[in-house]
């Protein structure tokens, strides 16, 4: 083989891998790096720095040369303090020793957990427009993505009556994110409730991503994994990215029944050995005061997403209250073009970024994803130019 | 806190319209709550904070901490609204531990504050120590960093 001949290189890639679409984001992304002075709703990622105590707590570990490896579940002690946190906000008890497992983020525990549960061939239910790397997962652990669209006019739920059809004599795993990226949807109690108990009926497990479980901010949030019947049959995944602003820490965890934490730790312990022991430190000093840390930031998307939702609307676009997280997801369809069209469209005349619904998933055409997770300041320029782009298009 | 408070200790400047919209109220109920708030004498004042570094005229605070005789009828309340008066003290406060009363105290110069303490604090009868500390730079004030904070830089787009 020419080592140079780029094609034949291509060819022995594994086909599992190459057959996987390139994500919808890096696209985007590639367009709007090239540009100055953009205002980007586009990011998914919190504009606050991690709260000062937290980076302190980490900036102290260093200073004391704690730069080892840590358990390959996690230091005893964020095992503990997960273990009380979810407890508290959750009302769902996991054993800090047997069912906690640290990860490098949800994005490694999700992997992990499908990779413990399937076998080629295993179908695992999913709900898009959701977050872009769930159907790969499933693919790259030669599962079958069984797939549940959503839409605008139920507010992007995912409901028992929905899934129902969709379960057979294969299906393994239901996949749940709750609130949802990228449409802030999300579910009541009854409906939680209905989908805990076709769980058990169907004898499901349930992947339930609750990384934006905190930031619900019209009602109480409720994890399926603290319905009856299901913390035996369900894999918590959460982590500090979102809610204490800690993405680049890459530091999430998963709560399960310690036959499913012990297997996911096999694959984890041979990847990845251990989160990175910083972050770790991090997570734990998050976790000393973490309601207060929340609260401030939650009181600010709050205000956002009350002032973005009343300028869609203001501009005549539909767009329903997104339950949490801080994303919004108008429609743009009446306009007559693509939600691609639209984004590039609003990207190159007013230079404003926002993502287009198809990044995640086909459902999401005619939407738009924007994050109010940046300053006021910038949402005000951003949808004055966006109100003018819009116009421009209605005439 | 009361949402609209919080919202206003971080930018009493806004709008209405903008208020109303941040908060899902209308326009007319933020002015009327605004109004009552004022009235009831919980939003005492809408002041900006500045940095005092930035401008050419100098002038210098005091943080002076002073020891009184409390009344047998008014305690420390009565002193304390004849110290708050003076218009060089900018903020004042009661506070347990060594000493009673914490004055802020702004002058145009060192002389001026220093004539203060030593003519008019405590020449008052009820004052029966003073400590004075002067200012020498200010980081942060009414929660506001005095330098801009440096950015970190995002990604323009991510999952």
């Amino acid at each position: 083989m020419n080592p140079n001949d780029s094609k034949s290189l291509l060819n022995r890639l594994s086909t599992n891998v190459s057959d996987l679409p390139r994500s919808g984001i890096r696209d985007f992304f590639d367009v709007v790096s090239q540009m100055k002075d953009v205002i980007s709703l586009g990011v998914g990622e919190p504009d606050f720095s991690t709260p000062w105590h937290v980076r302190e707590g980490a900036i102290y570990s260093l200073e004391q040369g704690q730069t080892g490896y840590t358990s390959n579940l996690g230091m005893p002690k964020l095992r503990n303090s997960i273990s009380s946190y979810v407890e508290k906000f959750f009302g769902v008890s996991y054993n800090p020793d047997r069912e906690i497992l640290v990860t490098v983020g949800v994005s490694e525990a999700l992997d992990l957990a499908i990779r413990a549960l399937c076998n080629p061939g295993d179908e695992v239910i999913y709900h898009e427009p959701c977050y872009v790397s769930y159907r790969p997962l499933i693919q790259l652990a030669h599962a079958v993505p069984v797939l549940l669209e959503t839409d605008a006019s139920d507010g992007f739920k995912v409901t028992a009556e929905k899934l129902r059809p969709l379960i057979t004599d294969k299906t393994k795993v239901l996949m749940l994110n709750f609130p949802t990226n990228p449409t802030g949807g999300g579910l009541t109690a009854q409906e939680v409730k209905d989908i805990a108990k076709l769980a058990v009926e169907k004898d499901l497990i349930v992947i339930t991503d609750e990384i934006y479980a905190e930031l619900t901010y019209d009602r109480e949030h409720l994890s399926v994994a603290a319905m009856p019947g299901m913390k035996e049959r369900t894999i918590f995944l959460h982590g500090f990215s979102k809610a204490l602003a800690m993405t680049g820490w890459r530091i999430g965890y998963a709560c399960a029944p310690h036959e499913l934490t012990e297997a996911m730790m096999k694959i984890h312990q041979y990847t990845m050995l251990c989160a990175p022991v910083m972050s770790q430190q991090a997570a734990f000093e998050a976790l000393k005061n973490p309601e207060e840390d929340i609260a401030v930031m939650k009181e600010s998307y709050w205000r956002r997403r009350n002032f973005l939702h009343a300028a869609f609307l203001e501009m005549g676009l539909p767009c329903g209250m997104p339950e949490g997280a801080f994303y919004m997801f108008p429609q743009i369809a009446e306009l007559g073009i693509t939600a691609k069209e639209f984004a590039l469209g609003l990207l190159e005349s007013e230079k404003v970024a926002a993502v287009p619904g198809t990044a995640f998933g086909a459902c999401g055409e005619g939407h738009l994803r924007c994050c109010y997770a940046t300053s006021m300041e910038q949402l005000e320029t951003a949808v004055q130019r966006m109100h003018r782009y819009v116009d421009g298009h209605r005439k | 806190m009361n949402h609209l408070l919080a919202l206003l200790k971080e930018n009493a400047r806004i709008s209405l319209e903008d208020a109303a919209r941040q908060l899902a109220r209308s326009p007319e109920d933020i002015a009327e709550e605004m109004d009552r708030l004022e009235q009831q004498g919980v939003i005492r004042a809408y002041q900006a904070v500045v940095n005092e570094e930035k401008l050419d005229e100098t002038s210098v605070t005091a943080v002076i901490e002073v020891q009184v005789q409390p009344e047998r009828e008014g305690g420390f309340d009565h002193i304390a609204a004849r110290l708050s008066r003076y218009p060089e003290v900018i903020s004042m406060y009661l506070m347990s531990g060594q000493y009673d009363l914490m004055l802020f105290v702004e002058g145009s110069d060192l002389r001026t504050v220093a004539s203060f303490v030593s003519e008019k604090l405590s020449s008052i009868s009820g004052v029966t120590g003073t400590a004075t500390h002067f200012r020498l730079k200010t980081y942060k004030h009414h929660g506001v960093l005095m330098e801009f904070a440096h950015e970190s830089e995002r990604l323009q787009v991510s999952p």
